[in-house]
Order: structure tokens, then C-alpha cells, then sequence
């Protein structure tokens, strides 16, 4: 953007106006996203992992601010100040570029870019796939001690395994506060998506296939768990409520499972990462 | 081509009877044939999938009937508009005939037509009557979720109605930019007579039609339930009306790529003389860019969905577990072809609004070499993306970084775009008319969407996000907002060239604004609801999140009405008012403009000599050794 004004009309200086425009208001909103509007962004601080993501969304949102003003106060300092008056057949500038500018836009996006992707490389395996499915064998681990825990999708329901606890499936899910969980995902069925939204995990449900995801719950509540890929006409019913307790709590209620679902167990075929999907005939 | 001049002037038969009009390679025949080969194939394939056929491959034999019926229907079509005319008569020794061209008057519009003015026009009004259909389906998608639990519609004809207004948008509206405009403008712009294939050319539009009328059609086979996605094993576990949206998008895939061929060919064997590539308006560019992406995407899609129809006839299982299949491998093809689709519906809005922008802002283009690497860039690193769609599913879980990466590179040449925008508008001298509006409202749109984007693209914040709402929104910013406002500035910006009759101003700015406030209305809360944890494609939902879905559809009636002011500022402008448009309205310096209005079938009686681009705007920087040039 050449520096001289347009010939025979005495204007501001457009480039410095902007740019004060532009930085001043960055500076000021910046910091009310990563303050104020940060610590209430979604999914909340059910989990480590849903935590994690508010820090996310709160670090991508500082990111796109500055960006949005950009654009935003450029469009409409331009529909001001460079308009045709009305009736007008004024001309502006012959300018086709300039170098300098294109340059440094090309090494800024650039390096924005390259951060972004980096920090969320970063976080995704810091976090052991930050809650989400991350196939039968993930890159990274969470140490120490895991529950696993089996999801069972299928047309339109989901069920729990417990393999440690002899193989007991429930129907709805109750995890231990405070003890990293390793969920493995799969189907019977068509693809369905486990998404425990205030947990900060989703894994889709693929036949054939064992999704591995870790999440941490941090306190006791109860979530909701919802399909969420499209999976027939029931999809939109396929949810159901799951609780987080406390170990000891959890402990005499998988007691209590066990009993209850005994002759139950007997008959269901051993714990294994997949089961034979059913064949998808149509009842017609 | 040269004797067409000579053809096209000989006296037509006057006073013919109607009846004798009738027969003959023409929209009724087509139709008859086409009916006629429906039940041909229908007939078909209840011959050879009987009972027994069944029962050896637990297959439902309705499918097979169905798709020999839907080919059977297609062939029929397209020989009685008179396709077969050309291949056959050759093969029997004859000469070419070109009579598809000869013909005047409004029958032109009705059938084959090889001249691609009238293709053009075909195009925006056959597209535009099945963006309407699809944006009806809206409108009842968005009455259903008025209330949280199923009240309208139940959940079975809920799903039928999202595939299909999914399905109808993300099919038709491929074309909805490169048919109307770039078959109508690109030759003329290029200083081209013709396009390199003009029965080609006629095919691509009414294949189109063929496909939007049997994707119509799946509500009488019991509609589909998988979205426009089609996963599998869903897609298999349907009943027929799958089979209508194999057949759809396959014909649309057909559409595109014999489309992206005929553009590609045009574009680089037809230039005038001096119209190097340098010089090539920039919409010209992103007709190119989109071409490579439809001609390297589409053929993807029909291998994927033959494969699909296979398992779903014959019973093969390329993507069904239970037979040594994976449903993964229908995701990965689909989103091969699914992602580069989401750019061939950007691109040409990219396009028209650098080439509006020098028109109304009274400037050259601002980094011209910068815009049409970015169109490139886009086109190239949209093969490398597919699989941000599959951050959650388990696939190639280890690969995530690098789809992260390369998605989020391609902010990079989509934000060129960005900086030619700003650049041209920089000190400019700009009229705000409605084609201006509507560049500027794409710049905002595009905008949020390319920065929603990046919370996707970002793998663990996609954990959230994936799926729900948030997503919708994303990809309404994308492409309602990057193509169809776009889709509309054209409208405004050339329609007056292509009928030489003007809209009304006023309506059309009601349009603008009732369209651009309504769409953010819209759009914005579902970004909200998304993050609130609300998945798309259900019709049951958290009560909680009933106020603001109640929002979110009386917006949507909004923008639906928005959309009638439209309908109505066409109709009573172009049929009833009939102004006529002046010659060229925007001082455009743009070739398209300075031919005669209607364009002569011919474009040009000479071809003409390029000697620069044509934005050739503006008052020359008359202080020395100002660097007013650098980088153009």
C-alpha cells in the first residue's frame, strides 16, 4: 500500500489511522477474550481433558481476535473513507501490489500457522489424544494406572464393559472420580460416535475396530452421553445418562452390577477388543 | 466452426404444425424415452434378480431394478434430446451435423443446445430451481427443530429431509457458479467463439437435471437416512432410496468432472492471441483452479459410490466389516473426493469477487500473482486435508499432526485472497452497488467461517466440535456465505448482460440486507449451539437449547423470505418491468461487457487481441519513482 496520498485531494494518512485502530483494539479485546470470556467457553472443567480444550478454544479465540478486527475494522473503515461519492466517476490509484507487503503477509500467515498447528500438536499428544479416539494403538500413553472401560455401540444404544471387573456390561456408565479411564470404542453395528460432551471426549464407533480414548474425570457429577454420528432414524435418541462417583461409591455399584447381570454375563461371548458386527440385512 | 456464421442465417422453416413440432429430438421426447427406459430397466432387473437371486445374495432385488431402471431412465433422457445424434451419424460415415446451434427463439432453452450462452442461462435457471427445492427442505428442517422432541415431521422423513437438502446443496450447487457464469462468460472473456466441447458441454447440464430430478424422486423410495455423507455401513443397511442418492451423486460426479475437462481444455487451448496466462482475468483463474480440483475429485466419487451400489446389489463388501470390509475405507474415498467438493464450491466465489472488485472500487487488481497463487495453493493443498474429517474416527490416529498442519497451511493461500481484497479496496473509490454488497458481506462471511475453521482443524479442540452444530455452522459460513452470496453478486453483476434487462434497485437491496442480517442470525447461534453440545442431524434435543433454536429458525424463516424478495425482484423485473439494462452499467473494462447485447451466437466477428489484463483502472501515481508498480 504505496505511502503517497491520491493525487489533487489532501487525505489522512489512512495507513497510520488504521493501524492505530487496529492495534488499539486488539490490545483491548484480546485480553477480555482470554480473561473474561475464557474461563466460561465450553466444555468446562468436567475432566482434564475437557479443561484442557477450554484452555484450547480460550488460546485459538485469542488467536482469531486479532485476525477478526483485522478484517472486520478494515471493511468498515473502507466503507467509510474510500467510497465513490454519490453520482461520482472518480478513480482511484493505479497500484498493483507491492512487494513488501505481500512478503511480510506471506511470513506472518505463515508463521501464525505454523504455531498453531504446532501448539496443537503439542497438546494433543501431551494429552494423550486430548479425549479424543485415537485408533487401537495410540502414540502416546497416559503412566500409571488405568480402568478400561469398553463402549459397545449399536443401533441406537450403548452398553459398558468393564473387563477387570469380569466382563460385566451395563447399560449405563459410571466411572470412578479421579482415575484416568481408557475407553475403548466400537460397534456392532453401523459407525456411531460416543461423545461424552461435558467429559471432553468423542471416539467414533467404527465395526470392527477398537477406538482407544483416556479421559480423567476431576469431580463427581453426572454427563450426558449422545451419538454423535449419524447412525439411522433413532439417532437422534441415542443418548443416555452416565454418573461420576466416588472410587468407593463406584466400587460397590460395579459390586452390585456384577450380581445383578451374572446370568446375563454367562451368556455373553468373552471380553474381546471387537465383536463380530452383525450382518447389516435389511428387515424388509 | 467457421460455416456456423453461414448456418446460423439460413431462414428457419416457418410455419411448421405444432404436432409436427412435437416429434423429433426434443424435452418430451427425452421425457418419454426417459420414462420408458425407467420401466425397461425396472423390468430389467426384476428379470434377473428374482427370488432366488435374493436369496443367494441377502440382497434386496428392488436395488438392482432401481439402478437399471435410474441408467435405463438416463440414457432414454439424453437420447431423446438428441445426444446419440452426433456419435451415431459419425459412426455411420455421415457428415457432422450442427444443427443443435442452428435454432432461435425460446425453443432453444428446452433441449440440446450447443451454444454456451443458452447453456449458461439453462444452468442458472435449472440450478436455481433445485436450490429453491433444497432450501425448502430447509425451512421444514428448521420448523421440526422448533420444538425439542419430533412434532412436524417424524424421525424417518427428519433424516430424508436433512440428506436431501445436504445431498441437493452440496450436488447441485457444485455447478452453481461455474455453470451459469463461466459457461456463459469464460469463452467470451477468453476471446473464444465457443467452449472446446460444446456437446460436452450440453451434456454436463442435463446430466445435471437428470441427477436433481432422481435425487427428487428417493422420496417415493422411502427417502435415505445418511445425510449427504452416505457412510457406510448405514448406506448399506438402507432401503432403495439410497440408491437414488448413488445414482445422483454419480451423475453429478459425471457432471463435474466432464465439466472441469471441457473448462480446462477451453481455458488452455482456446485464448485469443496475447491473452497469456498473466493477463487471464482472475475469475478465468479460479474457473481453471476449479476445474483441476473437479476433474482429479469427482472420478473418486463415482469409483466410491459404484463400489457402494456394488455392495448394496451384488452383495461384494468393500465396506462392511462383517465380510472383511472397513468402514474406514469409505470415509477415506469419500472424503478424498469430499474435500476438494468444499473448495470447488469456494473457489469461483474467490474468483468473482477479485473480479468484481477493480470494477466497483475503480482500481487494478491489488497483487494479482499473489491471488492466483492462492487460488492454486488452495487447489493443490485441498488433496492433502481429507482426513481433519476423521480426527475422532481412530483412522491413522498417529497422522493427525500432519492433517492439523496441512489444514491449517491453507489459511495460508486462502488468506492471499484476504489481502488482494483489502489491497484492491485500499484508498479505492468505491460504489457500494448491490454486486459490491454482496463481495463485501462474502469477505465477512468467509471470514468467520475461515476462522471457525481453525477450532476444527486444531485436532483436540476438534474433540468438541466434531459432529455437532458447530461444524453446521462452520461449512454454512463456508459455502452459503463464500458461494452463494457470491452465487448472487454474479447474478446482480452479469444477469443484466446475459438478459440485457436491469433489476429493480430497490428490491434488490432489500434483498441484500434482509439475506446478509438473516444469514448471521442464523448462522451465528448455531456456532453457540454447537459448543453447548448440540450434534447435528437430530431432531431430538437438550430443552435447554430450545430459546435459541427457536432463534435460530425464525432467522432461517428470515433468510427463506429473503430468498422470495429474490424470486420476486427477478420475476417482476425480467418478466414484468423488462427495463433495459444499459450497455454496460459498471464501466466494467472487462471483454464480456464490450461485446453487443445479446452477445452474437458467434461472440465475435473478429477475435480479438489482448494487450493487457482487464483491469486496466485508475489514475496512474504521478509522483517519480514511486513504487506504485512493485509485485504486480
Amino acid at each position: 500500500m504505496a505511502a503517497e496520498t491520491h493525487p489533487g485531494t489532501p487525505e489522512p494518512n489512512h495507513a497510520r489511522r488504521f493501524t492505530a485502530l487496529w492495534v488499539i483494539s486488539s490490545l483491548i479485546a484480546t485480553p477480555l477474550v482470554i480473561f473474561l470470556l475464557g474461563p466460561s467457553l465450553p466444555p468446562g472443567n468436567g475432566s482434564e481433558q475437557a479443561s484442557g480444550h477450554v484452555t484450547d478454544n480460550t488460546v485459538l479465540l485469542a488467536m482469531a481476535t486479532p485476525v477478526l478486527l483485522l478484517v472486520v475494522i478494515y471493511l468498515i473503515y473502507a466503507s467509510i473513507f474510500f467510497r465513490q461519492p454519490k453520482g461520482g466517476v472518480l478513480e482511484g490509484p493505479a497500484v498493483r501490489g507491492d512487494s513488501r507487503i505481500q512478503t511480510a503477509w506471506v511470513v506472518i500467515t505463515s508463521v501464525l500457522v505454523l504455531s498453531l498447528a504446532a501448539y496443537g500438536t503439542v497438546r494433543l499428544l501431551a494429552d494423550n489424544g486430548a479425549g479424543s479416539g485415537s485408533g487401537p494403538k495410540p502414540l502416546t500413553v497416559p503412566k500409571g494406572p488405568k480402568l478400561p472401560v469398553q463402549v459397545i455401540a449399536q443401533q441406537w444404544a450403548f452398553t459398558y464393559r468393564y473387563p477387570t471387573y469380569g466382563g460385566v456390561e451395563t447399560t449405563h456408565l459410571e466411572l470412578p472420580d479421579n482415575e484416568m479411564v481408557e475407553l475403548h470404542v466400537t460397534s456392532i453395528d453401523v459407525i456411531h460416535s460416543f461423545w461424552a460432551y461435558k467429559l471432553g471426549v468423542k471416539a467414533d464407533a467404527n465395526p470392527g475396530v477398537d477406538n482407544i480414548a483416556f479421559v480423567k474425570p476431576t469431580h463427581e457429577q453426572s454427563f450426558e452421553v449422545r451419538c454423535s454420528e449419524l447412525c439411522g432414524i433413532w439417532h437422534g435418541y441415542m443418548f443416555d445418562k452416565g454418573y461420576v462417583v466416588s472410587p468407593a461409591a463406584f466400587e460397590t455399584w460395579i459390586h452390585e452390577q456384577q450380581t445383578k447381570f451374572a446370568p446375563a454375563t454367562k451368556v455373553l461371548p468373552p471380553y474381546s477388543n471387537t465383536y463380530s458386527p452383525e450382518p447389516t440385512r435389511r428387515a424388509e | 466452426m467457421s460455416t456456423t456464421a453461414a448456418a446460423a442465417s439460413t431462414p428457419q422453416p416457418i410455419g411448421r404444425p405444432l404436432w409436427r413440432k412435437l416429434i423429433g429430438f426434443n424435452l418430451l421426447t427425452a421425457v418419454i424415452l426417459g420414462v420408458g427406459g425407467y420401466y425397461l430397466g425396472w423390468f430389467i432387473g426384476h428379470q434377473i434378480s428374482g427370488k432366488s437371486f435374493e436369496f443367494q445374495t441377502a440382497t434386496d432385488e428392488h436395488d438392482v431394478a432401481l439402478l437399471l431402471a435410474y441408467f435405463f431412465g438416463v440414457v432414454g433422457f439424453l437420447i431423446g434430446l438428441g445426444f446419440a445424434n452426433y456419435p451415431v451419424s459419425r459412426l455411420l460415415g455421415k457428415p457432422a451435423s450442427l444443427r443443435e446451434k442452428e435454432e432461435q427463439g425460446i425453443g432453444r432453452y428446452f433441449g440440446l443446445c450447443t451454444d454456451h450462452k443458452v447453456v449458461g442461462i439453462q444452468y442458472l435457471v435449472g440450478i436455481g430451481l433445485f436450490f429453491f427445492i433444497g432450501g425448502l427442505n430447509a425451512m421444514l428442517i428448521r420448523t421440526e427443530l422448533l420444538h425439542p422432541v419430533p412434532t412436524f415431521v417424524g424421525p424417518n422423513q427428519y433424516l430424508s429431509l436433512v440428506g436431501m437438502h445436504g445431498t441437493m446443496m452440496m450436488g447441485m450447487m457444485t455447478s452453481g457458479i461455474l455453470g451459469p457464469f463461466a459457461n456463459y462468460f469464460v469463452p467470451i472473456m477468453i476471446g473464444a467463439r465457443r467452449m472446446a466441447f460444446p456437446r460436452i458441454e450440453a451434456l454436463t447440464f442435463w446430466l445435471l437435471m437428470a441427477a436433481g430430478f432422481i435425487l427428487v424422486s428417493t422420496i417415493f423410495f422411502g427417502g435415505f437416512p445418511t445425510g449427504w455423507t452416505g457412510y457406510e455401513p448405514l448406506n448399506d443397511q438402507a432401503v432403495m432410496g439410497m440408491d437414488s442418492y448413488i445414482c445422483f451423486f454419480a451423475l453429478v460426479g459425471l457432471s463435474m468432472c466432464l465439466l472441469g475437462l471441457n473448462m480446462m481444455a477451453t481455458i488452455i487451448t482456446m485464448r485469443a492471441p496475447g491473452l497469456t496466462w498473466s493477463r487471464l482475468p482472475i475469475f478465468v483463474w479460479s474457473v481453471f483452479a476449479t476445474s483441476v480440483l473437479m476433474v482429479l475429485a469427482a472420478p473418486m466419487l463415482i469409483a466410491t459410490l459404484l463400489m457402494a451400489a456394488l455392495d448394496r446389489t451384488i452383495s461384494t463388501s468393500f465396506f462392511l466389516a462383517g465380510g472383511g470390509g472397513s468402514s474406514y475405507l469409505f470415509e477415506n474415498l469419500f472424503w478424498f473426493f469430499g474435500h476438494p467438493e468444499v473448495y470447488i464450491l469456494a473457489l469461483p466465489g474467490f474468483g468473482i469477487v477479485l473480479e468484481l472488485l477493480p470494477v466497483f472500487t475503480r482500481k487494478p487488481l491489488w497483487g494479482y500473482r499473489l491471488a492466483v497463487s492462492g487460488m492454486l495453493g488452495v487447489s493443490l493443498l485441498s488433496f492433502f486435508v481429507w482426513q481433519h474429517h476423521l480426527f475422532v474416527s481412530g483412522i491413522n490416529a498417529d497422522l493427525r499432526p500432519f492433517y492439523m498442519l496441512s489444514t491449517e497451511i491453507i489459511s495460508v493461500p486462502t488468506g492471499f485472497i484476504f489481502l488482494c481484497f483489502m489491497g484492491t479496496m485500499w484508498k479505492s473509490r468505491t460504489s457500494f452497488t448491490v454486486p459490491m454488497l454482496f463481495c463485501v458481506a462474502w469477505a465477512f462471511n468467509f471470514l468467520l467461517g475461515g476462522l471457525s475453521g481453525v477450532f476444527l482443524s486444531d485436532s483436540p479442540s476438534d474433540t468438541d466440535t466434531h459432529g455437532s452444530f458447530f461444524v453446521m455452522a462452520h461449512f454454512h459460513y463456508t459455502i452459503m456465505g463464500g458461494l452463494i452470496f457470491t452465487f448472487f453478486a454474479g447474478i446482480y453483476y452479469w444477469v443484466p448482460k446475459m438478459t440485457g434487462l436491469r433489476f429493480n434497485e430497490r428490491l434488490s437491496k432489500i434483498h441484500f440486507w434482509s439475506m446478509f442480517v438473516a444469514f448471521n442470525s442464523t448462522f451465528l447461534p448455531l456456532f453457540a449451539l454447537g459448543m453447548e453440545g448440540m450434534p447435528r442431524r437430530v431432531s431430538t434435543y437438550s430443552p435447554s437449547l430450545q430459546a435459541l433454536n427457536v432463534w435460530v429458525s425464525i432467522s432461517a424463516f428470515v433468510l427463506g423470505l429473503s430468498m422470495l424478495v429474490f424470486l420476486v425482484n427477478a420475476v417482476y423485473s425480467l418478466i414484468f418491468v423488462r427495463l433495459r439494462a444499459e450497455s454496460n452499467p459498471w464501466r466494467s473494462k472487462s471483454l464480456e461487457w464490450q461485446v453487443p447485447t445479446p452477445v452474437p451466437v458467434n461472440n465475435f466477428e473478429q477475435i480479438p487481441v489482448f494487450d493487457s489484463d482487464p483491469y486496466d483502472y485508475g489514475t496512474p501515481l504521478t509522483v517519480g519513482g514511486a513504487p506504485a508498480t512493485a509485485g504486480a
